[in-house]
């Protein structure tokens, strides 16, 4: 049966995948994206898979927004 | 091709899927019920066959050790590429640096910023090095750890130094650290092989203790090989592109 912290964050979790799509300027996504990073290691958590939770926290979360900001900052000095 | 066409497409495509998938799910096992049998065949004699108390790191490190071969080396190429590619870039942007710094207001570092990830760095190595090593004992691994290493890195160019992150990971550096690695792993099995086994058979002895640090045998030893390549690649990956969005900063001398 799925708990109700497991309902949760589910619906947090497709709420999360909305906002990025929705979010249209690069440098606020790569934000949300992180947050969503983090909201799906939650999920990994709350369905009993913590190696796969910390692998999330620091792909996801960590160096995923890490390489598009830096990908970002130098996209946006070449326009100048 | 019309709007009202596109939709028209759109919608018939979108249908069909939608079709499918809802009768897909509809054939999935429920919520909680798992259909086996390995999974059971696993949770029941990991623990005596490799004493690794981390059933996952023994599956990865032990039962399909080859395959996580394979993905170790997906991020050795991918960092390989990475640096091959920015290194070409690097060459020519060197020259323009200076210029392009001219009109250029950098703002030095907040001392409430260099201050917070200055204090972080020293619990950040040790979380790393802790998932790195305890593999075999809870769930954690290489690959995490590896990672949690690498942004202890990232932290001291938060702190706003640039220079100091450039002396701690130069890049010959974290390349032969990165090799040593992969090709340790690779080594453990080919030690295997050359004992009569087969290609990355758990060969070293398992310890008295289920889940203790020194027990599990190579499980231990190929998750710290992970460890060092993982951070070693993530901080060449972060460096280079490091490199390219602040050589105007270098220049400055900021």
């Amino acid at each position: 049966m799925m708990t109700v912290l497991q309902v949760t964050i589910l619906v947090l979790v497709a709420a999360g995948a909305t906002a990025v799509v929705l979010t249209r300027d690069p440098v606020r996504q790569v934000v949300s994206v992180s947050i969503y990073g983090l909201l799906l290691a939650v999920l990994f958590m709350a369905f009993q898979a913590p190696d796969v939770t910390l692998s999330e926290l620091t792909v996801g979360a960590v160096a995923l927004p890490l390489l598009l900001l830096l990908t970002l900052a130098k996209v946006r000095k070449q326009e100048e | 091709m019309t709007p009202s066409q596109r939709r028209w497409v759109f919608l018939v495509a979108g249908g069909g899927f939608l079709a499918f998938y809802l009768w897909g799910l509809i054939g999935l096992p429920g919520f909680g019920h798992y259909p086996g049998p390995y999974g059971d065949i696993i949770n029941a004699i990991a623990v005596t066959q490799t004493h690794a108390t981390g059933v996952v790191s023994a599956v990865n490190f032990e039962y399909r050790a080859f395959d996580t071969l394979g993905e170790e080396f997906i991020l050795f190429i991918a960092a390989t590429g990475v640096a091959t590619v920015l290194r070409h870039l690097r060459q020519e942007r060197d020259t323009s640096a200076v210029d392009e710094a001219r009109n250029r207001d950098v703002p030095a570092t907040s001392d409430a910023v260099a201050v917070v990830t200055l204090a972080f760095i020293g619990p950040t190595v040790v979380v790393g090095w802790y998932l790195a090593s305890h593999a075999q004992t809870s769930p954690s691994g290489g690959f995490q750890g590896g990672i949690v290493l690498a942004t202890a890195f990232v932290l001291v160019y938060l702190a706003g130094q640039f220079i100091v992150f450039k002396r701690l990971s130069p890049v010959a550096l974290a390349d032969a650290i990165e090799a040593i690695g992969a090709g340790s792993f690779a080594a453990v099995g080919i030690a295997a092989l050359a004992l009569g086994a087969a290609y990355l058979t758990n060969i070293l002895p398992l310890g008295s203790t289920p889940g203790a640090v020194n027990s599990a045998g190579t499980i231990a030893l190929i998750s710290f090989f992970v460890g060092i390549e993982v951070a070693a690649a993530f901080i060449l990956i972060i460096g280079e592109l490091l490199e390219q969005t602040l050589i105007v900063r270098e220049g400055t001398g900021r």
